[in-house]
């Protein structure tokens, strides 16, 4: 059982998760930005690997993407940055991206540097569970990594389920069709989506994220899944932010108070 | 044998798959499943048949070029696909989509296009069909490419720009296929290559194999014979040169030729020649060639005809590299621009510049007099006449 599995053990409801860019606002904010996450009591943290061509995102991660790679971020660096991250946080921490950086840097030694580093979990939004069994699955599971799959207002139960058969971590609930990016609030179609979610009994925990963007969006998801995940809202923050440590904990302690 | 079709999983060899976020697998999975019985009921292919002939102007010549072929010493055949409505190989898969998306039940369709062939292709189908259309295009490439975008406002399109990266094809599909994601109901994607998730490639080569399909009987015709020694055609993303190789990939006996963008050369840093450059890697839906960085971001491809202006190649593309069945020849920007004035001045048909890379690998063969060769005619030059002129061939 790795942090993000222990973690879900122990907390059932109201778990927070936040995404950031890596190299992102500046190319060395990476420890900075996972630090003050942890000390504002965040459940766990996605760390963005910027990709050229991000096509699950929408308009304020494909431009933080684009500024991380411009500032010079890419994989090798970010393990860089983060290989003694473990001496001072405990949170759990997953890495969020796309799928071709990973088959450029090597399956096998993206995970094995994953399990050194800590790092307990991945989500590629471009790699689709078929692909995963196939291909992916024996490798993430060899270093204890776990692999999050997205379902969708549009994923019929049956395929819900399978999804659900095969995870591993939690059941990332995007919250509409659409990118990632900040919408206003929660519909009450949405919330019924999440009933729904919530009435097949999945064996997995269930987050919500795509569209959460602050107090009201993270407690209305919170009604009926384990918890929700803000990702564009808080990049938007960390834009105009002249202290990180400080605005962050301004940012989390306005969801969680 | 080697099998050069896509396969049960969507895959080429190791090359295809369909790597989407979830978001579009909905979409995606209707699409595979009700493809192959929609375009092979008997109504819809009376139905394309029909617009193909009396819209398009099919069947298009294959017109032996004598002057040319005296040059080479040998017998070359032009598939005369320029001739088409548009200008352009292009509108033989945007028709079969459309006719695919009614059928769908779909209103809505979205376009990604670079050089802006594929965005008129597509606006002339939805006009022609009523339908409402949108097409993404590189905010760059709009500038470059005037012209066409108004021609598709012309026809009633919407053009979007796509703002963000390099601002050009690659940009528009990203935002293409957010657009589906973010319109998983009435929307259909009418992708305008061999590219993409798994069916599309497929769905496109079928599209476009009528271009080979009217070579074997105009051959057969002409020289007694349905098999010609060679087949050329530019590849970009590959939409001709699938429909050129269709239904020849299991001949080995006739030589299968895809000439790809050099640009300034394949060592400048300038250039499109994915096969090359290119690694394996995962875009835009498929594991295919790409060019990209060492950590796997995809770069800005280079070449003077914005057509062949696409980091990746088709999987069958790539699966016909990697077996060897086709032979992959890289010509400069010039090489091009030289092969249009030599079929300009030498036969009288000035060749789209896309279109001229195929024409500049005759120089790469050892061509026999007997030989009968067969070169994809994919478009017209009409619309690069400004490039023609700032080059100073003129």
């Amino acid at each position: 059982m790795n942090r993000l599995q222990k973690l879900f053990s122990e907390k059932k409801s109201n778990l927070l998760s936040i995404y950031f860019t890596a190299g992102y606002p500046s190319l060395n904010d990476t420890a900075t930005i996972i630090e003050a996450l942890q000390d504002s009591g965040v459940d766990f943290i996605e760390i963005g690997l910027p990709f050229s061509d991000p096509i699950a995102d929408g308009p304020t991660i494909q431009q933080s993407s684009e500024i991380a790679l411009e500032n010079g971020m890419h994989t090798t660096l970010l393990f860089d940055q983060i290989k003694d991250i473990r001496k001072t946080v405990s949170t759990p921490l997953l890495i969020m991206g796309y799928i071709n950086p990973i088959i450029q840097f090597g399956l096998e030694k993206f995970c094995q540097t994953c399990h050194q580093i800590g790092i307990d979990g991945v989500i590629l939004p471009d790699l689709p569970m078929q692909e995963y069994l196939e291909s992916y699955k024996s490798t993430f599971d060899k270093y204890g990594i776990c692999n999050i799959f997205l379902i969708t207002p549009v994923s019929s139960t049956e395929r819900i389920q399978w999804i659900d058969e095969n995870s591993n971590g939690f059941i990332y609930m995007v919250s509409s069709a659409g990118t990632t990016g900040a919408r206003a609030g929660v519909s009450d179609e949405q919330s019924s989506y999440f009933e729904k979610i919530q009435k097949l009994n999945l064996k997995n925990p269930t987050i919500v994220g795509f569209g959460i963007s602050d107090k009201n969006g993270y407690e209305k998801a919170c009604l009926n899944a384990n918890g929700a995940i803000i990702g564009s809202a808080f990049i938007k923050m960390l834009s105009g932010s002249t202290n990180l440590k400080s605005d962050i904990a301004d940012f989390i302690k306005g969801i969680k108070s | 044998m080697t099998q050069y079709s896509v396969d049960e999983r969507g895959y080429y060899g190791s090359f295809g798959g369909a790597y989407i976020p979830e978001m579009l697998y909905p979409n995606v999975e209707e699409l595979r499943q009700k493809y192959l019985e929609i375009i092979n009921d008997p109504s819809f292919k009376e139905e394309l048949d029909q617009l193909l002939k009396d819209y398009v102007g099919r069947p298009t010549p294959l017109f032996l070029a004598q002057r040319l072929s005296a040059h080479y010493k040998t017998n070359i055949y032009l598939k005369r696909e320029d001739l088409n409505h548009t200008g352009a190989h292009k509108i033989n898969n945007t028709l079969g989509q459309i006719i695919l998306a009614k059928r769908l039940g779909k209103t809505r369709i979205i376009a990604e296009t670079g050089a802006g062939q594929h965005g008129v292709a597509t606006a002339t189908a939805c006009a022609l069909m009523g339908m409402q259309c949108i097409v993404y295009m590189g905010e760059i490439d709009i500038k470059r490419q005037a012209p066409n975008v108004y021609r598709m406002k012309l026809m009633g399109a919407e053009v979007r720009p796509a703002t963000c990266g390099s601002k050009t094809l690659k940009d528009a599909t990203n935002e293409a296929m957010r657009d589906w994601i973010s319109n998983p109901v009435d929307t259909h994607y009418i992708i305008g290559s061999v590219v993409g998730p798994h069916p599309f490639p497929d769905m496109v080569a079928r599209f476009q194999s009528v271009i080979s399909e009217e070579m074997k009987w105009q051959l057969k015709e002409k020289t007694g014979n349905e098999d010609p020694t060679h087949i050329i055609a530019c590849v970009g993303g590959g939409s001709n040169a699938a429909g050129a190789f269709y239904h020849y990939l299991n001949k080995p006996k006739v030589k299968l030729v895809a000439a790809e963008a050099a640009g300034q050369g394949i060592s400048t840093g300038h250039s499109a020649a994915t096969t090359f450059l290119g690694k394996t890697g995962v875009l835009h839906g498929s594991k295919t060639l790409l060019m990209q960085t060492d950590d796997g971001q995809i770069t800005e491809p280079y070449s003077i005809s914005a057509g062949l202006d696409y980091p990746g190649i088709g999987p069958i593309h790539a699966h016909l590299f990697e077996t060897s069945r086709a032979q992959f020849i890289a010509i400069t920007d010039q090489q091009a621009l030289d092969a249009a004035v030599m079929l300009s001045r030498m036969e009288g048909i000035i060749p789209a510049l896309e279109t001229a890379h195929a024409v500049a690998a005759l120089d790469y063969l050892e061509l026999q007099e007997s030989d009968v060769v067969v070169i994809n005619l994919s478009g017209r030059g009409d619309k690069d006449l400004q490039t023609f002129i700032n080059s100073g061939i003129i």
